[in-house]
């Protein structure tokens, strides 16, 4: 099954997805804690009213890990989810096949 | 707002019954449902896993609850509330945390494993050994923890029932009720556990959500109200009253600039990126938030279950901003840190003071019991999801895999589990008296900086890395777990300071506070170097594990009942 050009594919799409999106993420985290540790001159820069750079910094990462929970769910409706019932479904058959010919 | 100032600090008698019987109220709920739980737990899937038959949106709410426990509730609502945006920072590490166990975590743990974090890690490795380090730092880590939250809880007690220095209350002074305090919440966990299993539990924090994100959200659309909805009108008033520079803008409590001393500056603002990511990896690294996972039916239950959680706990702390800014503006600094130096009653205190702007005396004291309540609930739930990850690993990794070869019966580790939830919960119970004074904030972030080290880099290695082997899982194990706690014991935090646990000693050669900067990469150097030094390995288990964790095939199902 490891080698099925199916299952290769469905690793692929994962491995494709979440791997570029975790350093993402990661990367766009560090960047905040970096500017919180030493940009504090931009960050204190105030936008309107008592918003700051700071608190838009922030918000935007509540903002971005909420729409990354979304983008990942409806990519793995689509992309990842059937392909992993239909090779599961597979191997389940498969094995209770070989034990009614034992 | 001065009137609302005066009147905050003085617990009335009313108030206290009322959180008395609120209190009463919800231990007997939660009881009721531990008996029923324990009537529905008969196998090891039921204790371990709540016999896998919750729905997302229930694992969801049992999650976030887990994570929003009383240390993160009031702690960073206090931290808020005393410097300003650096509460903030934490809670923003506390959510990013969850993509890593959305994207890389949760469903190939929930296809691959039965009950345990080891499972997983032991997978392909030589299951005695590696199941003992999964145990240990599983151990190591929820003790931490517990401890963190049973002190938390002592002193929250004692500060919630409004018992000053020198007075006393049914007979108890501020001293014996925290005492109290931590014997009666470490008996309701070791209770829940023992009897409930995974269902009493995931029913208790089911319940402790609901009431936590109620209570949270009437008190922020109060506060709000008071400022007309306006929240930027809240946050100019909030960095008015707390009187110093800078409230809104990080700096105040981490990466602090000193002065004519660049050298601690620069110390300092490497500790905030230590704490950052201590924050970050640590929580898919718990293994009280793992075995969470286990509870629902498959890999997508588990995804969905995630999102709920992430719904939920950022929801929570962009209420907790709401909060943290109200109780500076409203209740504002020198009323807050009179009742508790690190803020922690920040919340409390809001909600007293709100309740009586907005109803008088009698609105106050019932407001401030609804919340005193929510943070008795948000204790009790936190703990019992900790002792549960406990005794499950003790009985099923450490006594079944280890001690008896894989050989034991579901009903043998379930008795197993049961008494080790007892010894875990009388342990736990005896350390906490004994650790009363330790820093409450201190031992969760030690806790989230073994979880990132001794963890998370074994868990990603032994689910994406083909060549790794059972050595260079104990040496990631090891070396993250002593690197982690070594560090610390050589920081400022032990030593060399006056605020540090032996002021009288001066050990301390390692700079940072937050140990994780370092010892995640040691533990990451310590499982490659460890990998490449044995010959061990075993491409034909690591295709199996991949297939099974990522179609589910072979994954283990919902027990029906």
């Amino acid at each position: 099954m490891h080698s099925d050009p199916r299952f290769v594919e469905l690793k692929k799409r994962l491995y494709a997805f979440v791997f570029p999106m975790s350093i993402a993420f990661m990367a766009w985290y560090l960047l905040y804690v970096l500017m919180s540790a030493f940009g504090r001159d931009l960050m204190g820069v105030v936008l309107f009213g008592s918003v700051n750079v700071a608190l838009l910094f922030g918000i935007l990462q509540f903002v971005s890990t909420f729409g990354i929970a979304v983008v990942y769910t409806n990519y793995a409706r689509r992309k990842l989810d059937s392909q992993a019932v239909e090779l599961r479904d597979e191997l389940h058959h498969g094995a209770t096949d070989k034990e009614g010919g034992r | 707002m001065m009137l609302a100032q005066e009147a905050v600090g003085t617990v009335s008698d009313s108030s206290r019954i009322v959180t008395i019987v609120l209190f009463v109220l919800m231990i007997a709920a939660t009881l009721g449902v531990t008996v029923w739980a324990s009537r529905n737990t008969r196998s090891a899937t039921d204790f371990h896993s709540g016999g896998r038959g919750f729905s997302p949106l229930q694992n969801g709410l049992a999650i976030g609850s887990d994570y929003m426990s009383a240390a993160s509730f009031l702690g960073i609502a206090g931290m808020i509330s005393l410097f300003g945006y650096d509460g903030f920072l934490y809670s923003i590490g506390f959510l990013v945390a969850w993509l890593v166990a959305l994207l890389l975590v949760a469903e190939l743990l929930r296809n691959s494993g039965r009950y345990t974090m080891g499972d997983v890690l032991s997978y392909r490795m030589q299951q005695r050994p590696v199941r003992t380090a999964a145990s240990v730092s599983t151990l190591v880590v929820s003790i931490f923890y517990l401890l963190a939250q049973m002190v938390g809880a002592g002193a929250l007690i004692a500060l919630l029932l409004g018992i000053q220095p020198g007075q006393t209350f049914l007979g108890m002074d501020a001293p014996t009720a925290k005492i109290v305090g931590i014997v009666v919440i470490g008996l309701l966990m070791t209770v829940y556990v023992t009897f409930g299993g995974m269902k009493g539990t995931t029913w208790v924090q089911i319940i402790k959500a609901v009431i936590l994100m109620a209570g949270a959200a009437l008190l922020t659309l109060l506060t709000l109200s008071l400022y007309g909805f306006n929240l930027g009108a809240l946050m100019s008033d909030a960095a008015s009253a707390s009187g110093q520079e800078g409230f809104l803008e990080p700096g105040l409590r981490y990466g602090v600039e000193v002065a004519g001393d660049p050298v601690q500056t620069m110390w300092n603002k490497l500790d905030l990126i230590s704490l950052g990511m201590a924050l970050v990896l640590g929580t898919a690294g718990l293994p009280h938030i793992l075995i969470r996972f286990y509870t629902v039916p498959d890999s997508q239950s588990a995804r969905k279950s995630v999102n709920w959680g992430i719904g939920l706990i950022g929801t929570f702390y962009l209420m907790t901003l709401v909060l943290g800014f109200g109780a500076a503006a409203i209740v504002g600094h020198e009323a807050i840190t009179a009742q508790n130096a690190a803020g922690n009653t920040a919340a409390p205190q809001l909600a007293q003071a709100v309740g009586e702007t907005i109803g008088g005396e009698l609105a106050g004291s019932v407001l401030l019991a609804l919340i005193a309540s929510a943070a008795f609930a948000a204790i009790l739930s936190t703990v019992a999801g900790l002792v549960i990850a406990s005794s499950s690993s003790i009985a099923h990794d450490f006594y079944n895999s280890v001690l008896r070869k894989g050989r034991a019966t579901g009903a043998e580790e379930v008795k197993v589990a049961r008494l080790a939830a007892l010894g875990v919960g009388v342990v736990a119970i005896v350390l906490a008296v004994f650790a009363q004074n330790l820093n409450v904030a201190f031992l969760v972030a030690l806790a989230f900086a073994i979880a990132a080290s001794a963890n998370l880099p074994t868990l990603l290695l032994s689910l994406f890395w083909k060549r790794f082997n059972t050595a260079g899982a104990l040496a990631g194990i090891y070396g993250g777990l002593i690197s982690a706690v070594g560090l610390v014991f050589f920081s400022p935090v032990v030593s060399g300071r006056e605020t540090a646990l032996i002021p009288n000693a001066d050990f301390a050669w390692f700079p940072l506070p937050n140990p994780a900067l370092v010892s995640v990469p040691i533990s990451l150097l310590c499982a490659v170097v460890g990998t490449l030094m044995s010959k061990e390995r075993d491409f034909d288990k690591f295709a199996m594990l991949q297939v099974r964790a990522l179609t589910g095939a072979g994954a283990e199902k919902a027990a029906k009942h």
